[in-house]
This record gives structure tokens, C-alpha cells and sequence, in this order.
């Protein structure tokens, strides 16, 4: 036994690590791979300062949606009402905004309350009705559509007031404009330093992390590989960052949906509630046996789910400034089809946080780029078809062989 | 003799790790009722699928001779098509379909895949005269019981011109009533000739209707007994089927018996999906510390459903009883509460029910406990990495790490993760469903290890086992339960396989 444990510890070559990891790897190579596809395929349209960051307005609220449709997917359900939900919260928020002239400080929490309800609603049926999530979310699709219809009497409204509109098309302003250096490129200076600050920081826990594994004899990946994926990330991240601030800097949105992210990588990998639903989802009965109220596990992952799309709801309606109730349509497969990208099994118990944002992020590439170069709906539901179809092959392919 | 219509010479199939079947033999007669008799895990049901085809030929070694010429099945489909039809015993009918429907399944009477119903239930209600069943054909599975349902089965078999009938524990869930019927159906068909093989626990019905008796243990065959012959007593059988010898398969111990840790009183359970009918009967029965106590039964007898019902009411409904630890009445309503009151339940079937098959070894080793290893809800990775690490090398679970997924490892190593879930829960009493089924000999040996040190500490262990040389080898008080109830408690000193079976034997003549 002891033999066994110290021949482990012996560092995998580069070659074995990437076979290892090939399904993480692959969907940022992907990614990568598609981003140069179009910037070539656009006359180099998809990397421009404007063109990024309306790729950033444009999918923020997928993004944001993927989050917890990942951790419905990792518990074993699905939920296709999140469509409706995003027209049924943005036409409540639009009716309190609007007609009523409530303030923002207080719509906002409101309508995630609402949303939040809304996924208790059908998170009810699920969990303690064990009506399966299809069909209860299926109801729940159509019920909503119809409500928004209702409340807002068929008609769009709006225009929303400015400080609520700020929320989905505002900038994080340049505070540090005094130090900027080259004022004639660069027109948002923090956005930059910021970027740069947050490559430092992320380098510096990768290698304190390293440190740590290797204090417990935990597996680390090969240094050189550690050290090459630091630096493209690193280029990559500097690049976009720069793009970025020579236009307007940081979208509002994407503050929000980094720190989105970030709080959901932490709930699936560190809290006790992201283990229990990994659990729960690997097999419902053992993690049931184990003392774990699967039940009320389901119903707040439908919760969750409910406050995101509420928050994308109005997301969308103050970008659109206008909330209408054909808002959000088709949008649940867009989610759904960024989860399975990234890795998430329909059967639950697997699947990463960051492999729903990257393969939100790779839906929503190919839609600006096909968007740029022309192309009509047809082809772009075509092609997101087939790429759908060729993540999952690749993965069941991987399982298969190894 | 030369009307032999079925011999199975020499079959021995093996398992990753287990061989099911050592070189066993079997001859049957045409035109009579040969019945197969063994503990449970004695190989019956496996010789009954290599003979079916349901382990095709090839994976088994060994030859079959039906009807004088070798065979090779490769699919169930081959042997019906020469008339061996077995009928298993979890019923493989569809609820919601006609009789009519179930009887021609898959053998439709139809001419370009239009079936012709008129035919079809002309023929449905000729089987059902021949099997006795008064009902209409048109008249659905789920609306009939489950008697009828075997006897729906048999009618099945006729339509596919059957010559050689097995059995496989067809009075199992049947009354007595219901019981009688089929055993006197089955010799109406041996004066029409028919041949048939029937897997049987209930003695006395074997002895009324068996023409010759084949007794397998341990996956090897013992001896085939002829009724007609010599008057053969139950007891006879019953020696047959564990006249093994004890050899050093259980580590010693010496037992250190405390105060009552577990009493279970008065404990009525009805079915989980048969509302209506009471499935456990007044069951009491105690724990102490140090102590290891098993539960002996046969399948069915109630023991998971009566540990089950107890752990968090997981089984069952309309639950009555009272549950005491130390003496005092503790709630067990929900798992968390059997947990905290003490209680831990290793399950029986650890793929389903007791392993999170696709996290690694860590993940599924503080699952039952995770708060122990966490503050305000976020997992301290160092906390938890140890308390793996220290279990890993407690109970020498063999992996390259502890970040192995379970799916890889062993069955033996697999029930390891399972005990240091449980034992990181800090149980009181430890029950143990099973705990060594589909384990190589050197992992139970282990297991026994891990039992002994457990109940050395102090510890109360209830263990349910179908293999009673384990009950005897580890136990040192063993229940014995049967159709519900508990209807023996032995002694270490009064246990044996004798006493045991007779307990079951007896208290199932009685109802």
C-alpha cells in the first residue's frame, strides 16, 4: 500500500495531464479557437473595443442564467420556464418603474423577491410533489408567458428612468482618469489597472495553491504547463481588458456577473451546499440515506434559479428599455445549451461552474460573429445546433474511451 | 435411462472475483418435478440462467445436453424456441396491459404487424381454462393479484409450447390457498407429461410434490435425492444445504457486553406500496454495547425493510412502535434525527444506495457528516482531506488516492468508503445490511475485523446477513425473522444452521 501511494506521487508528464484534463482544456481551446475563427471570418469586427463590449451586453444575461440552471442541471432537473420568468419579471419591474413610479432601490429587490417566488412556485411541485422538473417547468413556461401577457396588457412599456437603465448599459466610471498615461488611447484608465490587478492576484494564488498541494502531497499539475496557461491567460485577459478600455471600460454587467461568478465557483466548490447538490445529483437515494434533505435541496437550487432569471429580466428590459412580452423567448435552450457545452451530464451530478460561462460564452461568440458576418437566424440556430450536438458527442466519446 | 431430457454436466461460471458455480451437475427426467434447493446465494438462480441463456454459452464452461444433443444458447430466445421457459420470481408481466396482451407479448398473433385480437383472446381463454383462471383475458394485470399473476405467467408458458417449466420461488409471495393451486396445477401437468424444475425455500410444499430433490451449496452440487426411493424428511434436506464445514473464516473475539443501547418495541410497519397490508408484526428486539447481534432470515423475511423502517422511516408507512436508546425514547422520524440519535445504517446494496458512485473517495466519506468538516458552511479542504487520509488507512482502503472515484474501486473497497461514512457520523449502533455480499473472502475477513474492533470499542452492531455461517461466525445473539415476524432468538450457544432454518421452517408451517 505504500508503494502504491509514493508511486503516485511521481509528477505526470505534460502529455498524460492533458489527456487527463481534456475536457476542461478542450472547451477554452474551443473557445479560443472560435474567437480567431471569426475575428478572421469578420475582418477582425469581433475584437473591436465596441464590438466586445456589446458581446459582454448581449450575453451577460445567459451568463447569469447558466449559473443556476447548472446547479439545476448538477441536482438532475432541468427548468424551461426561465424564459417566461425573465418577460414575467421585466414587466413586473417595468409596471412598478413605470406606471407606478416606484424607485429602483426598492423594484429591484422586490422583483428578485418575486423571482425568487416564482422558482419556489414550481420548486414546490418538484421537490415534495416529485412531479418531474419537464413538466412542472413545462407548466411553468406557459403559465408565466400567459401572465406576462396579462399584466402587461399586451402592450410593451416603457421607456424605463435613466438610473434603472444604467443597471444593464452603464460603465464602472474612471476613477483613476488623474493617472492615466496615454489619454489618447486609452479612455478608462481603472478599467486597465483593474484587469491587471486581478492577473496579479490570480498568479499569485495559483502559485500559493501549488504551494499548499504540495505541503499534503496532493497532486499538482506540471509547472511548465501551470506556467503556459498562466501566461495565455494572463495575454488574453490584459487584451480584452485593454480593448476595453480604450472605449468606455467595464460595463456595469460585467462587474455584476463576475462577481456572480465567482460567488457560484465558490458555493459548487466550496460550501457545503454545493457538495450536497453534486451529491444529491450523483445519486439521489445514497445522498437521501445519508441524512441529506434532498427535498428542500431541490426546492431552493428552483428558488435560486427563479431570483437569476428575475435579475436577467431586468438585465434585459433595461437594455431593451422596454419591457415587452415577447421578451426572453427561446432564451431557456440558449441556457440549457451552455450548460451541456460545458460539460454538465442530463443526468445529473456533474458539471463546473466554469464550464456553463465558457460554453455561455461560445454561444455567444458564434452569435455576434454570425450576427456580423450576416447571417441569418437560420443558419445561426443551425449552427448552434451542431455544436451542440458535437460537445456532447465529444464528451460521451471521452467517456467511452477512457 | 434413456428419457433424461435435460443434463447439465460440469457447468462452472465464475465472476470477477467469485465463482457462482464449481463444477455442478444435473440431471433431469422427462415428465417429472424436479425441485433445487440451496441457501440463498447457493447458485440455483445462476444454473437456471446459464441453462436459460440469459449467461450465454461461452461464458460458462461445461455442456448442456437437451433432449440428447448438446446445446449452445446464446440468447433466452433459443432456449424458449426449444421449449425450456423459465418464469422468474419478480413476475415479467407489464401492470397495465390485458392478460391477453402480457400472454402474447413480443409473440403476437398478427399478419403484417396487425395483430388479430379475435384470435388472440380465443386462445388467451383456452390457456386460462388450462391453468384454471377465471378471468376474463381482456382484464388487466395490475386489477388481478399476485397469485393469478403466476398463474398468467404459467399460461404465458403454455402459449410458447413449453416442455421443460422452471419455477423460480413461484409460492414465494403466494398464500396458502393460492399455493395449493399452483402445486396441484403443476402435477396436473406431469400426468400430461411436461417436465418441470422448481426453486423452492418452503420444504414442506417440496416434499409434496418433488420427484427428485437437487441440493446445491456453495455453488458446487451436493446430491440429488429420489422421493421415491426413501421417505426424505425436511431435516434431511435441511443438512444437505449446510452441512459445510466452519473453517477459520472469522476472526476471534472476545465479547464485552454493556447495557442496552438500541431497544426496539412493539415496531408495526405496513407495506410500502401495498398500503393495506401489514408487513412487519410486532417486532422487539435490543442491542447492547459490545455486542454484535444479527438477523437471520430468508429473502422477503423482512429484516431490510424493518432496519429501514427504523433509520429515518424509509420504508413503509403507517409506522408504530417506539424506539429507545439508553433506555430513553428517542424520535427517528427523519433520517438527520436516527443520525443524531445515534444510529447508522450501511445498506445493502452500496452501488444504489450507499455510494455517491461518481465522487471521489473523500467526497463520499464525510457526505453523511459534511458539517464536521466545515464552518458557517464552507468546507475547510484541509479538515476534510485529513479525516479522509485517516480512514483511508483505519480501515486500509486499497486506492492510488483519495481522490479516487468510487466507481473504481473494488466492491470490498467500495463497503470501506461506506463504513467510514458511517463511522465518521459517530454511530452508537452500527447496522449492517449485507455487509459483505459480492466481497472476495480476504475483504470479509476484513469487514469481520473492522465488526470486532468496532464492538470492542464499545459499540452496538446489527448485522443482517443471508449467509448464515457469517451470522454464526461473528454474532453473538442472532434473531431470527420470517414472513414479518421475529420468530426466534438464539444464543450464540443455541445458534446454529440447523436451529436457525428450523425456526424459519416451522413458524412458515404455522401461518
Amino acid at each position: 500500500m505504500v508503494a502504491e501511494t509514493s508511486a503516485q506521487k511521481t509528477t505526470p508528464s505534460i502529455g498524460e495531464y492533458l489527456k487527463n484534463n481534456i475536457r476542461e482544456y478542450g472547451l477554452l481551446v474551443a473557445l479560443v479557437v472560435i474567437m480567431l475563427f471569426f475575428q478572421y471570418l469578420t475582418d477582425g469586427v469581433l475584437f473591436r473595443p465596441v464590438n466586445l463590449t456589446n458581446l459582454i451586453l448581449q450575453n451577460s444575461f445567459i451568463v447569469i442564467m447558466a449559473l443556476g440552471m447548472l446547479l439545476i442541471i448538477v441536482a438532475g432537473h432541468i427548468d424551461l420556464s426561465v424564459g417566461s420568468i425573465v418577460a414575467f419579471t421585466g414587466g413586473l419591474s417595468a409596471i412598478m418603474l413605470v406606471k407606478w413610479g416606484i424607485h429602483y432601490s426598492i423594484v429591484v429587490p422586490l422583483c428578485l423577491i418575486l423571482g425568487g417566488l416564482v422558482g419556489a412556485a414550481q420548486g414546490y411541485w418538484v421537490a415534495y410533489q416529485k412531479i418531474p422538473a419537464f413538466i412542472v417547468t413545462l407548466a411553468g413556461m406557459l403559465v408565466f408567458r400567459g401572465l406576462t401577457y396579462l399584466i402587461l396588457q399586451n402592450r410593451p412599456i416603457g421607456p424605463f428612468p435613466k438610473d434603472f437603465q444604467s443597471l444593464s448599459t452603464g460603465f464602472v466610471p474612471d476613477f483613476l482618469y488623474f493617472l492615466n498615461p496615454l489619454p489618447g488611447t486609452i479612455t478608462n484608465f481603472f478599467s486597465l489597472v483593474v484587469v491587471v490587478a486581478l492577473v496579479a492576484l490570480a498568479i499569485y494564488y495559483g502559485l500559493r495553491d501549488r504551494r499548499t498541494n504540495e505541503r499534503h502531497g496532493t497532486e499538482n499539475e506540471p509547472f511548465a504547463f501551470f506556467a503556459g496557461q498562466m501566461a495565455i491567460i494572463a495575454a488574453v485577459a490584459i487584451f480584452l481588458g485593454f480593448q476595453l478600455s480604450t472605449y468606455k471600460g467595464f460595463p456595469n454587467v460585467l462587474v455584476v456577473m463576475a462577481l456572480l461568478i465567482a460567488l457560484y465557483t465558490f458555493v459548487t466548490t466550496r460550501s457545503t451546499i454545493g457538495r450536497r447538490i453534486y451529491a444529491m445529483g450523483g445519486n439521489e437515494k445514497a445522498a437521501k440515506l445519508s441524512g441529506i434533505n434532498t427535498e428542500r435541496l431541490t426546492f431552493y437550487t428552483f428558488v435560486n434559479m427563479g431570483v437569476l432569471a428575475a435579475l436577467a429580466g431586468m438585465i434585459i428590459a433595461a437594455r431593451l428599455n422596454s419591457a415587452t412580452p415577447k421578451a426572453g423567448v427561446g432564451f431557456e435552450l440558449d441556457v440549457i445549451a451552455a450548460c451541456f457545452i460545458g460539460g454538465a451530464s442530463a443526468s445529473g451530478g456533474v458539471g463546473k461552474i466554469t464550464g456553463a460561462v465558457i460554453g455561455a460564452l461560445i454561444m455567444g461568440v458564434m452569435n455576434n460573429g454570425m450576427s456580423i458576418m450576416g447571417l441569418g437566424i437560420d443558419y445561426q440556430q443551425l449552427v448552434k445546433g451542431l455544436v451542440l450536438l458535437a460537445a456532447v458527442f465529444f464528451d460521451v466519446y471521452n467517456k467511452n474511451k477512457g | 435411462m434413456d428419457n433424461i431430457i435435460l443434463e447439465m454436466r460440469g457447468i462452472t461460471k465464475t465472476f470477477p472475483g467469485v465463482k457462482a458455480l464449481d463444477n455442478v451437475n444435473l440431471k433431469v427426467h422427462e415428465g417429472e418435478i424436479h425441485a433445487l434447493v440451496g441457501e440463498n446465494g447457493a447458485g440455483k438462480s445462476t444454473l437456471m440462467k446459464v441453462l436459460s441463456g440469459v449467461y450465454p454459452a461461452g461464458t460458462y464452461d461445461g455442456e448442456i445436453h437437451y433432449d440428447r444433443e448438446v446445446r449452445h444458447f446464446s440468447t433466452i430466445s433459443d432456449s424458449e424456441h426449444l421449449g425450456i421457459i423459465i418464469i422468474h420470481q419478480e413476475l415479467a408481466l407489464v401492470p397495465l396491459l390485458s392478460i391477453a396482451e402480457n400472454i402474447f407479448l413480443g409473440n403476437e398473433i398478427a399478419t403484417n404487424g396487425v395483430i388479430d385480437w379475435k384470435q388472440t383472446f380465443q386462445r388467451t381463454q383456452g390457456l386460462l381454462e388450462k391453468v384454471g383462471l377465471k378471468e376474463a383475458p381482456s382484464a388487466r394485470i395490475t386489477d388481478i393479484g399476485v397469485g393469478k399473476q403466476q398463474l398468467v405467467e404459467i399460461a404465458k408458458a403454455l402459449s410458447k409450447k413449453v416442455r421443460l417449466l422452471i419455477l423460480d420461488e413461484p409460492t414465494a409471495s403466494l398464500n396458502e390457498t393460492d399455493s395449493d393451486a399452483l402445486l396441484k396445477l403443476l402435477m396436473e401437468f406431469r400426468k400430461q407429461g411436461m417436465t418441470s424444475i422448481i426453486i423452492s425455500h418452503k420444504l414442506n410444499e417440496i416434499k409434496k410434490v418433488a420427484d427428485k430433490i437437487t441440493i446445491l451449496r456453495d455453488g458446487g452440487t451436493v446430491e440429488t435425492l429420489n422421493c421415491h426411493n426413501e421417505d426424505i424428511s425436511e431435516d434431511r434436506i435441511i443438512k444437505g444445504m449446510v452441512g459445510r464445514d466452519m473453517e477459520d473464516r472469522y476472526p476471534p473475539r472476545e465479547p464485552k457486553v454493556g447495557e442496552i443501547l438500541l431497544e426496539v418495541k412493539n415496531w408495526n410497519v405496513f407495506h410500502q406500496q401495498h398500503r393495506d397490508r401489514q408487513f412487519l408484526h410486532d417486532v422487539n428486539f435490543n442491542v447492547r454495547a459490545g455486542e454484535v447481534v444479527g438477523i437471520a432470515g430468508l429473502m422477503g423475511a423482512g429484516r431490510t425493510e424493518t432496519v429501514m423502517s427504523i433509520f429515518g422511516k424509509s420504508w413503509g408507512h403507517k409506522i408504530t412502535g417506539e424506539v429507545h436508546m439508553h433506555g430513553k425514547l428517542v424520535d427517528v422520524s427523519t433520517i438527520p434525527r436516527a443520525i443524531d440519535a445515534g444510529l447508522a445504517y450501511v445498506t445493502e446494496d452500496r452501488k444504489q444506495l450507499g455510494l455517491v458512485l461518481n465522487n471521489n473517495i473523500m467526497h463520499n466519506t464525510t457526505l453523511a457528516n459534511l458539517n464536521a468538516v466545515a464552518s458557517n458552511g464552507v468546507i475547510d479542504d484541509h479538515k476534510e482531506r485529513k479525516v479522509a487520509t485517516d480512514y483511508r488507512s483505519k480501515l486500509r482502503i486499497r486506492s492510488h488516492s483519495i481522490y479516487q472515484e468510487a466507481v473504481n474501486l473494488s466492491g470490498g473497497n467500495q463497503q470501506k468508503v461506506v463504513l467510514s461514512k458511517w463511522l465518521f457520523t459517530t454511530p452508537e449502533v452500527l447496522i449492517l445490511d449485507e455487509p459483505t455480499r459480492g466481497i472476495d473472502v480476504g475483504a470479509k475477513y476484513e469487514i469481520y475485523t473492522i465488526i470486532n474492533q468496532l464492538a470492542a470499542e464499545g459499540k452496538g452492531i446489527l448485522m443482517i446477513s443471508s449467509e448464515m455461517p457469517e451470522l454464526l461466525g461473528t454474532c453473538d445473539r442472532i434473531y431470527v425473522m420470517n414472513e414479518g415476524r421475529i420468530v426466534a432468538e438464539l444464543s450464540k450457544q443455541e445458534a446454529s444452521q440447523e436451529s436457525i432454518m428450523r425456526a424459519i421452517m416451522r413458524s412458515g408451517e404455522k401461518h
